[in-house]
């Protein structure tokens, strides 16, 4: 546990200012997610020992510009600073600013200091800053803001020594206000610091300027915030640009005093330089397109060894522990429930390290931001942002962390259809489902000489996935008015090579975010599905045996085959197979019977049980789950009674696959839309929503090909 | 194509002017917090390929913002 009176210390800075380097180099691998208290923000936090042997919690902050937020992420941020009674009050606060252009960075430098919390100013860039001829007067400039500041270089960890030397040290409160606040905000604010007991006049300020980000207030309070600012007649954000004008001009001369030597911006040119290829209207797009093959490919290409290992690691340890433990319920879970199910989850860590790689290396070189400006117009027509493309592109990995990514859209509308149609891209895990119907229905042979036709299909059905993504975000864009403004004042940063260690620590924190996040849900699930599927009404499952052996007289079977069968008997028994059945008479016209009624069922937790159930249900037994080839031809012999026919006709088969496609079978990201929107509406509405996209859209794929 | 710009958004690649003042006021906030601030010099200097965004400099930062939005920027050149 933590000790009780470590100090805290808060990192605050400008978007690309380099925070999450400082903040990797402050604290190395002794980072942890958690959540801040009562609301989904997560919160980077981590321990870095100090000059004199003690040690300190850091908290990473999310990339402001200023204490006035615009994103949830940025709501954060406000509420931490200004709440100075909290348990989780910093107790310092390092601001951390560009040194190449330190203008953005004083300006939230002065906000901060206002508040009046212990702060300093940590100059980062200062390798950029030599190279560009710039030079500060650094002791002038920690006199007249009245902190310490520390030049550093965050990338390579110099200055390091210093700056903790710096927070080790007791520090006061900055005394003097840089804002000379409005005449007619004085007497509020007086109220407000008489009443409430508020430390400063600007957090009294702000507590009037900012009425959304006082969740932290008790209710009486926020009522005495609210009357007061009634009384005084002050309107929120109504001397918002006046002080941001204030500010600057105070930054101005604070800057013409301190910078020795100016520069001009001409050692950014190799930037502009870039940007005309990587924003061009031919090279941008197609270089665009070519990264994400790239990281198609790779995802898909990569992961499948270490894929392929998990999924070996965890059926021989499933079949390990049915070996060594007593026969028994409790074995029966934890080898057919437990096991299996957290190696459902431990699968996708290859796909989703890949994924992220790729998305920081991106962020951090500065593309991510020219895909936004690449992608706005065409994202927009669909009621999206530019900033969904990477959400949207998440999503072909995994729903969960793209619809966390979602985070940083700042308009309530774009970042509420992002979420909603994001799980519509194909993600890994209808992978298996895909290859294991496509190899069953559509021929291996190639088309054109060198292109594979189930290559090919797999293909359409991405863009399937992808194409329903947008058209269900146009018909939302329609219905959903909202007088929200939307906007995309972005900064487009300076190119920079991604710094490998920031790459690292962000695969790290996603992947240990979506195994905990998802693995709490998919672990609940596979528990209540291990019961739906080993439990039935009567007395068929514990009797399975002597109703097997009953059934099978005219043609003894022995061995695995009498085992494989007592499976598949106990599954059809179970109340699975009893839902299963039950649903037959409404999946009927979609072409499936109740077998793939009980695939349905036990898929509707997470989509790739499907080959597993199908596996034990045509009595291959689970332990062949990762020979394809069997399932494949077994279901391939499997026989329609009806027609006498195939029952995997291409007509079932494409019917499936558009399913699989469109129906919202996952309950981890139902949860993960829970906790982002923070309510049952939306989650309920996309299960509703997807669910009959998928069987209509399977019903009319299944009578227009039969 | 001779007239002289009076906002961002009528400014060709390459223009400089003179931020004078902002026509919206929700997003001049904004828009001064990011360094648009008036009497800063603003080069435009490129659009995206589908004409909408665009990026501009001011302040020594390179932004990015839809052609509305630029709109709200006015200038003297």
């Amino acid at each position: 546990m933590a000790i009780p009176n470590r100090q805290k210390v808060a990192l605050v800075g400008n978007p690309n200012s380099g925070k999450s380097s400082l903040f990797n180099q402050l604290t190395g691998l002794k980072q942890k997610i958690g959540n801040f208290p009562g609301v989904t923000v997560e919160k980077r936090s981590g321990i870095t020992t100090l000059p004199d042997g003690s040690s300190m919690e850091v908290i990473d902050l999310p990339g402001i510009y200023s204490i006035y937020p615009r994103s949830l992420d940025e709501k954060i941020v406000a509420e931490i600073l200004l709440d100075h009674h909290a348990p989780s009050t910093p107790d310092k606060v390092i601001v951390i600013a560009d040194a190449t252009n330190l203008k953005r960075g004083l300006l939230l430098l002065s906000q901060i200091v206002d508040i009046g919390l212990p702060t300093i100013l940590a100059l980062n860039m200062m390798d950029l800053v030599a190279k560009a001829g710039i030079s500060y007067d650094i002791k002038n400039l920690s006199k007249k803001l009245g902190i310490p500041v520390i030049p550093i270089n965050a990338r390579m960890g110099i200055g390091l020594e210093e700056l903790k030397k710096a927070i080790s040290k007791p520090l006061a409160c900055p005394s003097k206000s840089i804002f000379r606040i409005w005449d007619e905000a004085k007497a509020p604010v007086q109220e407000l610091r008489d009443s409430l007991g508020v430390d400063n006049d600007y957090e009294a300020y702000q507590f009037l300027e900012q009425p959304k980000s006082l969740s932290f207030l008790s209710k009486k309070d926020q009522e005495v915030v609210n009357e007061v600012r009634e009384r005084f007649h002050f309107f929120p954000g109504k001397f918002q640009g006046a002080e941001t004008i204030q500010r600057y001009g105070f930054i101005q001369d604070l800057l013409n005093e301190v910078t020795l030597r100016q520069t001009d911006f001409s050692w950014k040119n190799y930037s502009r330089k870039i940007d005309r290829i990587l924003t061009h209207k031919v090279w941008g797009y197609a270089l665009f397109f070519a990264i994400l093959f790239l990281i198609f490919q790779s995802i898909f290409a990569w992961a499948t060894f270490p894929m392929d290992m998990i999924d070996l690691l965890f059926a021989n340890l499933s079949r390990y522990l049915h070996s060594v433990l007593p026969a028994g319920p409790l074995s029966s879970l934890l080898a057919d429930g437990i096991v299996p199910g957290i190696g459902g989850i431990v699968i996708f860590v290859p796909q989703i390290a890949i994924l992220f790689a790729f998305i920081s290396i991106l962020e951090e070189s500065g593309y991510m931001a020219r895909v936004v400006f690449l992608m706005d117009k065409l994202m927009r027509k669909f009621g999206l942002n530019g900033k969904s493309v990477v959400p949207l592109m998440s999503g072909v990995a995994c729903a969960i962390p793209a619809i966390m990514a979602t985070r940083t859209i700042d308009n309530w509308k774009e970042r509420t259809i992002t979420i909603f149609v994001t799980p519509l891209m194909s993600c890994s895990a209808r992978l298996p489902v895909f290859t294991i119907l496509i190899a069953l229905i559509v021929p291996e042979q190639k088309v054109l000489g060198f292109f594979n036709l189930q290559g090919i299909a797999l293909m359409a059905l991405y863009l399937l996935g992808f194409v329903a993504a947008l058209g269900s975000a146009w018909v939302m864009k329609q219905i959903i008015r909202v007088k929200e403004r939307s906007f995309l004042i972005m900064e487009l940063p300076t190119y920079r090579v991604p710094r490998w260690t920031n790459v690292g620590y962000t695969i790290v924190e996603k992947t240990k975010a979506f195994v905990v996040e998802a693995g709490k849900i998919i672990m609940s699930i596979s528990i209540v599905l291990w019961v739906l599927a080993s439990y039935g009404p009567g007395d068929h499952i514990p009797k399975a045996r002597e109703y097997v052996l009953a059934e099978t007289q005219a043609s003894p079977l022995s061995g695995k085959n009498l085992e494989d069968r007592i499976a598949a008997y106990k599954l059809e028994h179970s109340y699975a197979g009893v839902i299963g059945k039950a649903l037959e008479p409404g999946i009927q016209p979609l072409g499936y019977d109740w077998k793939i009624g009980i695939a349905l069922v036990t898929s509707f937790a997470a989509r790739e049980v499907f080959v597993g159930t199908m596996a034990t249900i045509y009595s291959i037994g689970s332990s062949a789950g990762d020979n394809a080839a069997t399932i494949k031809t077994r279901m391939r012999e499997e026989i329609d009674p009806l027609t006498g026919g195939p029952r995997f006709t291409p007509a079932v088969g494409f019917s499936l696959l558009v399913f699989y496609t469109f129906a919202m079978q996952c309950m981890s990201t139902l949860a993960v839309v829970y906790r982002e929107t923070k309510g049952w509406k939306w989650p309920l509405l996309q299960l509703c929503y997807m669910t009959a996209l998928a069987y209509v859209s399977a019903w009319i794929v299944f009578h227009v090909l039969s | 194509m001779s007239e002289t710009p009076r906002n961002v958004s009528e400014m060709r690649p390459g223009d400089v002017g003179i931020i004078a003042g902002f026509t919206d006021e929700y997003l001049s906030v904004k828009l001064m917090e990011m360094g648009c601030l008036p009497g800063a010099p603003v080069r435009f200097n490129f659009k995206a390929p589908l004409g909408d965004p665009i990026c501009i400099s001011v302040s020594g930062y390179e932004l990015s913002l839809r052609i509305e939005e630029a709109a709200t920027i006015s200038i003297v050149s």
